[in-house]
């Protein structure tokens, strides 16, 4: 994993000068992060770059993991779905399970942590072993929509928290404690972000046959019906009318998602027709990723619902023009027109596609302002940067904080 | 060449690192946008007019203010848009008098074009209410002159000229900028100080402000 001062020649000297200035006022505070799990799953991943980060800034940070079963987890997977808007029956036996479970950790768990910092509903429990320490939950799920019953239920835990987290605004309700608003990011050094030389591109062109004589349209996602990949095969149809492209959708294995076999089933039905349309079932593999966004003319990610769709980002950071709906975290990512195109249609994607193909000039600019949007605002540094200076309000609640 | 007078007090370099903070407050009509842009902390009005600065420090001209992009992309009032996107923020020496104003363009606005009492924003695109929440740290700068003063110019960050420039004269009400306060009251000279504070930080990106206040700077050292 890189170092911090490896990110000096992306965001500049200063940007991480900043970071050893905030992460010197927390010296001698020990940061607690509690979840689930240590492996899989977003939030791990997050952790597993953040905690090293914090200790190289000389930030005492430690990472606690709750147990629970089977059926607790199959609770909280009930809880994520239902708080995401999926239909799902939630009966009093998931809350006492969920009980039941919490409170072993209560009483197996030490929360020794000056700040103990709680992410997703799994451990939100926890909270009430509170002391005199600052507890921070951390919310990494779309919420805008909830089941009322399971929200009105972690509302109980959440309110005896000292401050909440959200990813995107519209995820945020009324609260009674301090929220604040800190989004996710990318890793321009990781596997999925990095420069890659043209060879590895061409040659991962080359292991899916996909010619270079054309402009090349890419979304990446899961064969999910939130990602609309119908959609996008009829939005390409509607360019193709007027200019000779390829469409690539690649996204990962649905092998254990029998919703998601039926939709890759139908994309490759809607498919069949046409061989400028490349639909890959990629195994994870983040350099073959970033060689498909690299090699693209445009990248689309025309989803119905997003948590935060971090994809969007990683377009960006390669400098590529986006077509994206004005959904969940895109709209942080995109201001229409400035760094990339929102749309809220299939003909509007195909319109905006059209434009872009147009006017290689003005998609250039987009995706270079892109670029430096996703510098300034969705990179690990500002993430760090927002995660330190949410430690430090703790015991600051002025607005303006003098340190 | 112009001599160099020693300040009475050095120039102490700050910085300022910012995290949003949320309301939970959202408008989806002008009249419920309205009385919120009413009832919200100065914080608030502070964080949407001034958002863009850091943000999009790249794109210039940009759309000013949060406020001026809602009205025009979610109501798609335009003119509306517009109206609130020339508000001279630099006239305003406080958010106090920075909101009457906003407040003012809308009801004069909504008055004229009743149907704009209409529209409303589509689910996803309601206006949040965020409100910016500043650290402000020491840096290890400081000047005691004006030739001292342009060296730190070139070294500090953005974040610092934008404390000095921005965030000091509206939110923190010291009525000028905190370049030309020093360069007259600890250097007594005026005419750089009345020449700074006539700049318009707002219709140039952090970058060139430092441009332009490294040239300010170097002209009057060579004069």
């Amino acid at each position: 994993m890189a170092k911090i001062d490896e990110y000096i020649p992306i965001v500049g000297q200063s940007t991480v000068d900043d970071l050893r200035l905030i992460a010197d006022r927390l010296k001698g505070k020990v940061i607690q992060h509690i979840n689930s799990t240590a492996v899989g799953g977003g939030v791990a991943e997050i952790l597993n770059r953040m905690v090293p980060f914090l200790r190289e800034l000389g930030v005492d940070t430690r990472w606690d993991l709750i147990k629970g079963g089977e059926q607790f987890f199959g609770v909280t997977k009930k809880f994520h779905n239902v708080l995401h808007a999926r239909p799902d029956a939630v009966t009093q036996r998931d809350f006492d399970i969920f009980m039941e479970t919490s409170q072993k950790n209560i009483e197996e768990l030490d929360t020794y942590g000056d700040i103990v910092f709680v992410h997703d509903p799994q451990p939100i429990a926890l909270v009430t072993k509170k002391k005199e320490n600052k507890w921070i939950w951390r919310c990494h799920i779309d919420v805008s929509n909830p089941h009322m019953g399971v929200w009105e239920f972690l509302k109980n835990f959440i309110i005896q928290y000292d401050a909440a987290v959200f990813s995107a605004p519209g995820f945020s309700p009324r609260l009674p404690i301090r929220q604040f608003l800190i989004s996710p990011s990318i890793d321009p050094l990781s596997d999925k972000n990095i420069e890659l030389p043209q060879e590895t591109i061409d040659k991962v062109l080359r292991k899916y046959a996909i010619p270079k004589d054309k402009p090349i349209l890419t979304q990446i996602s899961r064969f999910d019906r939130l990602k609309d990949p119908l959609g996008v095969i009829e939005a390409y149809l509607q360019v193709k009318r007027y200019i000779d492209c390829r469409l690539v959708l690649a996204g990962g294995s649905a092998a254990d998602d029998p919703e998601g076999l039926q939709v890759l089933e139908e994309a490759r039905e809607k498919a069949k027709a046409d061989s400028d349309i490349h639909i890959l079932l990629l195994p994870q593999n983040d350099i073959e990723v970033n060689a498909l966004q690299r090699a693209s003319t445009v990248i689309i990610q025309k989803s119905l619902k997003e948590g935060f769709g971090l994809t969007v980002s990683e377009a960006l950071w390669k400098a590529k023009p986006v077509v994206a709906s004005n959904v969940g975290g895109i709209p942080l990512q995109i201001k229409h027109k400035y760094s990339g195109m929102l749309c809220h249609s299939v003909d509007g994607a195909a319109f905006a596609l059209k434009q872009l193909l147009h006017s290689p000039d003005y998609a250039r600019k987009l995706g270079e302002n892109g670029r430096e949007h996703v510098r300034n605002n969705f990179l690990i540094t500002r993430h760090l940067k927002e995660y330190m200076l949410l430690f430090l309000s703790l015991y600051y609640p002025q607005d303006v904080v003098y340190v | 060449m112009a001599e160099l007078y020693k300040a009475k007090e050095p120039f102490r370099f700050f910085t300022r690192l910012h995290l949003t903070e949320l309301t939970g407050l959202r408008a989806s009509i002008l009249s419920q946008f309205l009385s919120l842009i009413k009832e919200v902390g100065g914080a608030s009005i502070y964080h949407h007019t001034h958002r863009f600065l850091q943000q999009h420090q790249y794109l210039s001209p940009e759309p000013p203010n949060d406020f001026a992009y809602w009205v025009t992309e979610a109501l798609g009032e335009d003119e509306l848009g517009e109206k609130l996107a020339s508000i001279d923020t630099m006239h305003f020496s406080n958010i106090r008098s920075l909101r009457e104003k906003i407040i003012m363009v809308i009801e004069e606005y909504m008055e004229g074009n009743p149907l704009s009492k209409l529209k409303f924003s589509r689910k996803n695109e309601e206006f949040y209410f965020m409100k910016t929440v500043s650290f402000v740290f020491p840096t290890p700068y400081s000047a005691g002159d004006l030739k001292e003063f342009a060296e730190c110019l070139h070294k500090i960050t953005i974040e610092s000229i934008y404390y000095h420039v921005f965030e000091a004269r509206l939110r923190l009400e010291k009525k000028t900028n905190d370049f030309s306060r020093w360069m007259e009251d600890s250097l007594g000279d005026k005419a750089l100080a009345v020449k700074i504070a006539r700049l318009d930080p707002y219709t140039h990106t952090l970058e060139d402000l430092r441009k332009a206040l490294i040239a300010m700077v170097k002209a009057r050292l060579e004069s």
